[in-house]
């Protein structure tokens, strides 16, 4: 009688182990339908063209002789670009926009997100305004700042010489100018989605820390520094890490306004790459260009990662 | 005590006004450039830069946009273009997404794990790096000078995958158990009873990816060359690289390639609201 059981029991183990993987075969062939279409997209879009970027980077190529023409090189192509003048200057560029826009576009979206979010009046006019500009085509929003920094008589500067400033910038049409110039539509454009996501994190700030503040007799400017800031800070670090590689990859202002001039003023590393593949059909060498690039954000990301136990807030 | 009390409530309205009048300011600021794209696309040439800035044009004129639609260049077909290639992107988008973002929230299948972290992984990987091995991969399949190279990367989208997993794993998992019982097999499961339930998920992926589509200028820049295969932003920069340089003309391309998004954000805004509010009712 016991080992019968025994036996039975035993059987049925076995048989539910059977039926458990036949189900985990059978899901695992369903799991794979459902992913196959962006699956495949994904492998053909985004991994392959990573790996080819890194192979490449590697090689000489020049896209008119073919895959035949295709020559390993080292890092051949990383050293002459360590040598180019023009690359450096890039280089600089994109890190002076980024220190610049960053910190700016951060601030106010957070600044914006604070006094919408307590509770002013027409907050979704004012929130679409400031939004406005993040939706709209980055060809379009170039287009009309070209018209409005138009240095003889352009309305930017036809107001501040009407209040009186002689010495008016060039705007894009000056070395020292362009790249500020570029910058103000950079933090104008980015501002309202940082703003819209800070929204977000501040809504999960519990009320009740504000109200226990307010007892304790806490002004505005203490809640502020002591409850918002660190309770947003989850909100902070995604915001801070996605505005860097936004600011890193500045390319249609570039492209559409000033073509990386005058001189190398706005030369960014992002419109080089495009230059060199597109323009001299350097596939090798831009590929090279942008591994480094890559890198930079990379190793930026990865020090934020490193240190944001030490300011980020856990919720 | 009371009069107290009474007063910082009259000083917290005053503050809030204040604070009001602020934002609606700085609001005013945000969109000046946009009003002044509106203004300039009415005006005849010589009335563009007069100062003071005439916001209103004395006698506004519609030659701008006549000729933008259909004059030298032929923006109609660019509008044509654009929404081709936006709609079937979205719709491509939409699918896919829905389906492995379907995959990685409610099934268990082998391979998942890595297959997200690689997902998750290629993020970090910003699309302008991705370009140039795009445009050789583009040649080789020859989908080159295409709309399917519009098309087909964008209907792929991490993105999209990442966000329709949030709303799949938010649902509760007894109504899978209950429709499971009932003899429901995956694939009704998926379309019966998740897909309706993440319509405000799929709502605002929706509105993201045309907003992208729409607007994007670095894919057509890179991998269109035939004039009637332009989108919209090329079409503008062709108008800035006309002989006779026309400002009017610009802003006028400029606004017509705007309001489409405008209405659509400002209609779906309210759609978000709603589409929250519904998914937080139900537990």
């Amino acid at each position: 009688m016991a080992t019968a059981t025994k036996l039975d029991r035993h059987a049925i183990t076995n048989l539910n182990r059977l039926v458990a993987k036949r189900s985990i075969r059978r899901s695992t062939l369903i799991g794979w339908c459902f992913l196959l279409p962006s699956f495949i997209g994904f492998v053909i879009f985004r991994f392959l063209p990573i790996i080819c970027s890194f192979l490449l980077g590697f090689t000489e190529w020049n896209l008119v002789s073919g895959f035949s023409g295709i020559r390993f090189a080292g890092i051949d192509n990383f050293i002459e670009l360590f040598h180019n003048d023009t690359f450096l200057t890039s280089l600089l560029n994109t890190l002076q926009y980024a220190v610049i826009v960053v910190p700016f576009t951060v601030a106010l979206a957070l600044i914006f997100a604070v006094i919408i979010n307590d509770k002013i009046h027409c907050r979704s006019l004012v929130r679409l305004m400031i939004y406005m500009p993040y939706i709209s085509s980055m060809v379009a929003v170039a287009m009309v700042w070209t018209s409005l920094y138009s240095p003889n008589y352009g309305p930017i500067n036809s107001v501040l010489k009407s209040i009186g400033i002689e010495n008016v910038p060039g705007w894009i049409t000056s070395s020292n100018s362009a790249l500020p110039a570029l910058m103000i539509i950079g933090v104008w454009q980015a501002v309202g989605y940082y703003m819209v996501l800070f929204i977000a994190g501040l809504q999960c700030i519990p009320a009740s820390l504000y109200e226990a503040a307010e007892i304790d007799g806490a002004n505005a400017i203490q809640c502020f520094f002591k409850i918002t800031i660190p309770m947003v800070s989850p909100t902070t670090f995604f915001v801070l890490i996605n505005c860097i590689i936004g600011s890193f990859n500045v390319f249609t202002l570039v492209k559409t306004m000033t073509t990386g001039g005058p001189g190398d003023s706005t030369m960014v590393t992002v419109y080089y790459v495009y230059e060199q593949a597109v323009e001299y059909n350097k596939i090798g060498y831009a590929c090279s260009a942008s591994i480094i690039l890559f890198l930079f954000v990379f190793i930026i990301t990865f020090i934020q990662l490193k240190f944001s136990d030490r300011w980020v807030h856990e919720g | 005590m009371r009069t107290k009390a009474h007063m910082g409530l009259k000083g917290k309205k005053v503050v809030k006004l204040l604070l009001t009048i602020l934002m609606l300011l700085v609001g005013l600021t945000m969109i000046l450039p946009f009003v002044w794209m509106l203004s300039a696309s009415f005006k005849p040439e010589s009335d563009i830069f007069t100062f003071p800035i005439q916001w209103i044009p004395k006698d506004p004129i519609l030659s701008n946009y006549t000729n933008v639609w259909s004059g030298i260049l032929p923006f109609y077909q660019y509008y044509g273009n654009t929404v081709y290639v936006t709609i079937l992107s979205t719709i491509g988008g939409v699918i896919t997404s829905l389906l492995s973002g379907y995959a990685f929230a409610r099934i268990n299948f082998k391979g998942k794990n890595i297959i997200f972290l690689l997902y998750l992984a290629t993020l970090m990987f910003p699309n302008t790096m991705l370009l140039v091995p795009r445009l050789v991969i583009y040649r080789f399949l020859g989908i080159y000078n295409t709309f399917w190279a519009l098309i087909l990367p964008n209907s792929i989208s991490t993105f999209g995958t990442f966000l329709l997993k949030q709303y799949f794993s938010s649902l509760p998992s007894e109504l899978f158990e209950a429709g499971k019982i009932d003899g429901c097999n995956e694939f009704r499961l998926f379309w019966r009873i998740a897909v309706p339930l993440v319509s405000a998920g799929i709502a605002a992926f929706t509105v993201f990816t045309f907003v992208f589509c729409w607007n994007d200028y670095e894919n057509p820049l890179m991998f269109i060359t035939d004039r009637h295969l332009y989108t919209i932003p090329l079409g503008v920069m062709e108008f800035k690289g006309l002989k006779t340089s026309s400002i009017g003309y610009i802003m006028a391309g400029s606004v017509l390639s705007l309001i489409p998004i405008f209405i659509l954000f400002i209609s779906a805004q309210k759609y978000f609201v709603k589409g929250i509010a519904t998914t937080g009712i139900k537990d």
